[in-house]
């Protein structure tokens, strides 16, 4: 069966029939078949790049290690070709190549599955996939028929069975990484470089993947395998390079080092990656959640019945796959969507369907998943942003709320920004100056220091570097202590864990089980996650009484 | 907007407006000369020279000519700030010339019917008659777009049209006074606003007050209070507003309505200052020159008044230009679509001149394509 | 029988008013078609540019500058020639090339609004509406210069086709032959296009790579689509859409040009693209809606409900005139209203393609 045109790939057809061999490392003695050689990219302000070698085998995952920011990304965009290095050489099997766009790299046989999904939402499977190597019938037209049996095919050599002709925004997050492999693997012959595969995966899907890649390892790919989570790198990888600041820092072997190891080349210092929490000592029920029902925006119901409570001076965290419901939850009990029925009391008061304006005097405060999207005004002085929640409210408000007064808000900003170590020139600078972790930092600064009974922290670490990690998640934990009721959702299960004194898993709109956050388990978590039972004999988990 | 930032920058923040206005008058003066040698067979080099040295007699050199200056700036001024205010909000409010429209036949009908009043009666009702019918025109696409999502681009456009169909039905119909040769209200009379300034009438009026008081207002409203907060957070990003815990929609609403009256009353302000009555084919240019004004003065009011100043000098200039000059007064459309182009365009103007600011312009202008297909 | 229906109060009316529609479509069907040419183009050229990504308002501006050029052109051409018609159209080498100067001035546009929107990254609507005021402040003093001095300048228009009885007396489908065919030359090559777009659009590489930059742009370029090239060409190319509708105004429907003549029909077309769900099947039918109010406006003047239906043609003889005259204008606004937010644009519409790695 001839699946395409030559160029090699018709390993991909034998690959699912090789039994699964251990990790056979790369093989010694071979040239590497791609190198990078002094590469470098400056940016303003910032050196993303600084002069890194790195050399990959057939045959080979090899592990790129760094914090957000560190310039793992950017290196791999180099290679592809999305990005222009300013010094430095690529070079595949010893000879220099220029790749000047993604269809050089295309073309030399290097594919990469980047860190936010490049999938069209709205056109099927068969047709992201295929996208830039349409088959053709004619000059002109589409060759729907064809299309559709080479993507048969083409799962079906994975185990996967994929519907060709549905819409990739039907799918869940697992089965689109799914088609982003799919879609890479269509076309390399080589190089595969995958930036955060397993993000928005649960452990399960993340073995599976890892399962793939040591096939493919197996049929000699060289892969790349970007990824800040030491323990996965450390499960998958052959050889570890690791990244700070733009430099390459370190290499390793899995076998010669261990986790403290890596994070403190990652870092630079000694750093202690989980956060003390110590006990907690809940009090009384803060927010009340109360079969809870609400819609998307495509008027599928997405929240069905959540029940929940959380204790003042408790941490729940909510840990569940993206599009499961959270989103449309957190969305209802900040006042940014309407619940279709239920209800949800702070303090005892009914605030269902009560406007943002309304929660935040009631106690609320939010800190939103997409900081840049919906928590600050990019556009707008750091100042402005620090009292944003808060902007009509006295004292930053006068005359009956008509008038701002610029004196009480510029000593609030001062306030924030010493208190809560704010790197910024001056606070009267456009907040889209400042980098990430300081532009989180100021959200939390204004959301934390409001008082609130209720804090509800959306995604709360996504994207920083561990330093602001570091510190938000003390800065949470100590919220915790001074009696706060705090709601977590994220999509990093790690952090889920760390964090929460109880963790409850949401699947398809509904609660599935909540558990002790001590005892959680790892794997347990996951597959409650991704299946929404416990066990595979279906039975329903322990669930800690609330 | 703090003063002391603005001070600072002043320089940086005039160039690419200034030079952008220095090259539509550059570019004004080939168009002339090219045309005017394809139609007469004669290439006068000099041609721009007088047009515009006509332009500047017919609208500074004398009292008289100053007046006359301020009086073309002053519905410019209302429906700059009118535009300008909409931009702040993330809209783009196309739809002054049909509130003006509007604002002129509430005024005009009204004071037709209490011409005979007080003149202490007699203005107030009809400036509030004009400028109530322009904030309800305003309101409209306002509503509409808050409610179903519509963009005001096209619905304002729309608007426009319907106004002067309006006018048309109204001024040939109910509203049209017995007596005069073609189809027009009734004269204002004691609605009239009275000259304060100059020898001329038809210039100089009360009217003049208004647009300059509405400039340190629009400041006032946008830099320091609350509801302008809202105004330009709902404009630089709609989202945060929502979160920030504002109600974008009932904002839109408001800006809009208080765009429509702003415009409103510049036609009001025209009927009773200036012709004390409108036809049945009643049109104005304002609307459109006032975007122009608006980007010109990067939605400040401030730049909105100068940008608005300078263009009342082309209007009341033009006139003497195309007497003596024989040069159609539309060159003025020419030059302010060349202007803004190279707003647009701001790179040309930098790289010409080398001027190394940040890119300027109006923020907020993202969220008026943003919000294009309803989505937000 | 009939007259119990009619008889019936309210309901009545309305049955009158299907009645009344039966009976005067098959003879405005024509007009209606042509009404809809000019924002049928405009659609297309819409749909060229958002499907691709780029908002483009300055279609009403690119439809005036080419009606005027083109009239212009054939105008001047055909006071230097003789005038020798050829064929069913009326083809004379004047209309001809003024069709040619009009398709090329609002291609010209389109590339200055492509260059605007796609590389200098300036803000799209205000890149449209930059044309648009140009278009009229230019043609207006241009007007002044070249055509009141000439009253007498044209070259006429194209002749409309006299379709063969046997087709047009067909009965049931006659009628539609009859609209279709008893047009002039760019008024029957717009149903061409439209098909045409829309096969092309769904079922070939160009269409689904276009699709692919308006809602993704990221996604196409890493694949290694060329965003900014095919930006570019569709840009360019809606541009003809454009062009043609201008061309219809001055050298097809009318054999004159007035300043603003266009009217709103550039806007109107927007309208079209939305309502028919970016797609030029869908905004072909809305153009006949809007065409068809404003058929229905003229003919109810010219031909009221009479006999049986007279109680209609008295409630719509109350109506102003100026109503049926703005009806296309309020069909558009109650239009967008419903279809907004219940058709989706693609969704990278309006958003300048940054490169990575470039400042943005």
């Amino acid at each position: 069966m001839d699946l395409n045109e030559g160029s090699g790939r018709d390993h991909l057809v034998s690959a699912a029939s090789l039994p699964l061999q251990p990790g056979t490392g790369p093989r010694d003695g071979a040239p590497p078949v791609l190198e990078m050689r002094g590469v470098t990219k400056r940016y303003p302000g910032v050196l993303a790049n600084d002069h890194i070698d790195l050399d990959l085998r057939a045959g080979e995952i090899h592990g790129l290690l760094g914090e957000n920011g560190a310039g793992k990304t950017t290196l791999m965009n180099i290679l592809y070709g999305l990005v222009t290095p300013d010094e430095g050489e690529i070079l595949l099997d010893g000879k220099a190549v220029q790749i000047r766009e993604p269809s050089d790299a295309i073309a030399r046989g290097i594919s990469m599955v980047h860190q936010h999904f490049m999938l069209v939402p709205v056109l099927s499977v068969a047709d992201n996939i295929l996208l830039g190597e349409e088959p053709m019938a004619g000059p002109i037209f589409l060759d729907r028929a064809g299309s559709q049996r080479r993507i048969r095919e083409l799962s079906k050599s994975f185990g996967w069975e994929v519907d060709p002709n549905q819409r990739v925004e039907s799918l869940s997050v697992g089965w689109q990484q799914r088609v982003e492999i799919l879609k890479a693997l269509y076309r390399s012959a080589r190089v595969l470089v995958l930036d955060e595969p397993t993000a928005v995966l649960t452990p399960q899907e993340t073995n599976e993947i890892f399962s793939v890649l040591r096939k493919l390892r197996a049929e000699g790919y060289a892969i790349v395998f970007i990824s800040h989570k030491l323990y996965e790198v450390l499960e998958i990888a052959d050889r570890i390079t690791v990244i700070r600041r733009g430099r390459v820092v370190g290499s390793r072997r899995p076998s010669e080092t261990d986790e403290d190891d890596l994070a403190e080349l990652m870092v630079g210092r000694e750093v202690k990656l989980t956060v003390e929490r110590g006990t907690s000592h809940p009090g009384e029920p803060v927010l009340v959640v109360d079969n809870l029902h609400a819609r998307d925006d495509r008027r599928h119901e997405t929240v069905r019945g959540i029940n929940l409570s959380v204790r003042a001076g408790e941490i729940l965290g909510i840990a569940g796959v993206a599009g499961n419901g959270q989103d449309e939850l957190v969305q209802s009990l900040t006042g940014l969507r309407r619940p279709t029925s239920g209800h949800v009391t702070i303090l005892g008061r009914d605030v269902t369907g009560h406007p943002p304006a309304a929660l935040y005097r009631g106690g609320l405060a939010h800190v939103p998943a997409d900081r840049q999207r919906h928590g600050l005004v990019m556009s707008f002085p750091l100042d402005d942003n620090l009292i944003l929640t808060d902007y009509g409210s006295r004292p930053y408000a006068t005359t009956g709320g008509l008038i701002r007064d610029p004196e009480a808000i510029d000593k609030r900003a001062d306030e924030l920004i010493a208190e809560f170590d704010i790197r910024t020139p001056s606070r009267e600078v456009a907040v889209s100056t400042l980098s990430g972790g300081n532009q989180q930092k100021a959200i939390v600064a204004r959301e934390f220091s409001k008082g609130p009974s209720v804090l509800i922290l959306d995604q709360p670490t996504r994207g920083l570097d561990v330093g602001s990690i570091e510190f938000i998640r003390q800065q949470a934990v100590a919220m915790r202590d001074r009696g706060v009721a705090i709601l977590l959702v994220s999509a990093e299960l790690d952090e889920v864990m760390e964090l929460s004194d109880r963790i409850a898993v949401i699947y398809r709109g509904e609660l599935v089980a909540t558990v002790d956050g001590r005892s959680a388990n790892r794997e347990d978590i996951g597959l409650l996650m991704a299946t929404g039972r416990a066990a595979a004999n279906g039975a329903q988990p322990d669930t800690v009484t609330q | 907007m703090r003063l002391r930032e603005a001070g600072g920058n002043a320089l940086a923040i005039v160039a690419v407006p200034a030079l952008a206005v220095l090259l539509g008058l550059v570019a004004g003066a080939v168009v002339m000369i090219i045309s005017n040698s394809l139609s007469t067979g004669v290439t006068d080099l000099t041609l721009p020279l007088g047009a515009y040295g006509s332009m500047l007699a017919g609208s500074v050199t004398g009292l008289d000519e100053l007046v006359r200056t301020v009086s073309e700036a002053a519905p410019l001024i209302l429906a700059g700030l009118s535009v300008g205010i909409g931009f702040k909000a993330g809209l783009f409010n196309i739809g002054a010339n049909g509130q003006y429209l509007m604002g002129a036949l509430g005024a005009a009908g009204t004071a037709a019917a209490v011409s005979a009043w007080s003149p202490w009666a007699a203005i107030p009702m009809a400036l509030g008659a004009g400028m109530l019918a322009g904030t309800v025109y305003g309101f409209i696409p306002g509503a509409l777009k808050a409610w179903t999502g519509a963009h005001e681009v096209v619905t304002t456009i729309m608007l426009n049209f319907i106004a002067a169909a309006t006018i048309a039905y109204l001024v040939t119909g109910p509203l049209r006074t017995p007596g005069a040769s073609f189809a027009r209200t009734g004269d204002v009379g004691n609605a009239a606003l009275p000259i304060i300034i100059g020898r001329q009438t038809g210039t100089g009026d009360l009217g003049i007050l208004f647009a300059l008081a509405a400039v340190p207002l629009a400041w006032l409203l946008l830099s320091r209070s609350v509801l302008g907060f809202e105004i330009r957070t709902t404009g630089a990003n709609p989202s945060a507003a929502l979160y920030a815990g504002m109600r974008p929609g009932r904002l839109i609403i408001l800006t809009m309505s208080l765009c429509g009256l702003l415009a409103g009353l510049a036609g009001a302000g025209q009927v009773l200052g200036i012709s004390h009555f409108i036809s049945a084919s009643y049109s104005t240019s304002v609307g459109f020159d006032a975007i122009t004004v608006a980007l010109l003065g990067r939605a400040h009011p401030i730049g909105i008044l100068f940008a608005a100043l300078l263009f009342g000098l082309m209007r009341a200039g033009s006139a003497l230009m195309q007497i003596r000059e024989r040069v159609p007064v539309e060159i003025i459309d020419v030059i302010q679509a060349v202007i803004l182009l190279f707003l647009a365009a701001d790179i040309i103007v930098r790289t010409i001149f080398r001027i190394r600011t940040e890119r300027g312009g109006v923020e907020e202008l993202k969220t008026v394509t943003r919000t294009y297909g309803g989505a937000a | 029988m009939m007259e119990f229906f009619y008889g019936i109060p309210v309901l009545g009316l309305f049955v009158q008013l299907a009645a009344y529609l039966v009976q005067i479509v098959p003879g405005i069907a024509p007009i209606m078609l042509a009404i809809s040419v000019p924002l049928a183009f405009g659609a297309l050229c819409g749909i060229m540019n958002e499907r691709s990504g780029v908002v483009n308002i300055g279609i009403e501006g690119m439809m005036l500058l080419a009606a005027f050029f083109g009239f212009i052109a054939a105008g001047f051409a055909a006071g230097s020639a003789e005038l020798e018609t050829s064929g069913p159209f009326g083809v004379t080498l004047p209309i001809v090339f003024g069709v040619a100067v009009a398709v090329l001035v609002a291609v010209l546009l389109s590339a200055l609004h492509a260059w605007l929107s796609i590389t200098i990254r300036t803000d799209q609507i205000i890149s449209g509406t930059i044309i648009n005021i140009a278009a009229l402040g230019l043609t207006g003093y241009l007007n002044r210069i070249f055509i009141s001095p000439n009253p007498r300048l044209g070259a006429g228009t194209f002749r409309t086709w006299g379709p063969p009885d046997w087709l047009t007396d067909l009965p049931v489908v006659g009628w539609l032959f009859n609209m279709f065919l008893k047009q002039g030359p760019i008024a029957m090559s717009l149903i061409v296009f439209v098909i045409l777009l829309q096969v092309l659009l769904f079922r070939s590489r160009w269409g689904l790579r276009t699709r692919a930059v308006g809602e993704h742009p990221r996604a196409a370029d890493t694949l290694g689509i060329n965003v900014f090239a095919l930006r570019y060409r569709n840009v360019i190319l809606g541009g003809v859409f454009a062009g043609l509708a201008g061309a219809f105004l001055t050298l097809e429907q009318t054999g004159s040009f007035q300043n603003g003549m266009t009217a709103g029909r550039g806007f109107i077309a927007l309208a079209c693209v939305i309502f028919g769900r970016w797609t030029p099947i869908g905004a072909f039918g809305a153009a006949l809606l809007f065409a068809g109010a404003d058929a229905f406006g003229r003919t109810v003047r010219l031909i009221p409900p009479s006999g049986d239906l007279a109680p209609l043609g008295d409630i719509l003889g109350t109506v102003p005139a100026q109503f049926y005259g703005v009806l296309p204008y309020l069909v558009t606004i109650i239009v967008l209203a419903g279809a907004v937010g219940r058709s989706v644009p693609p969704a990278a519409d309006g958003q300048p393609y940054v490169k990575e790695g470039e400042g943005g």
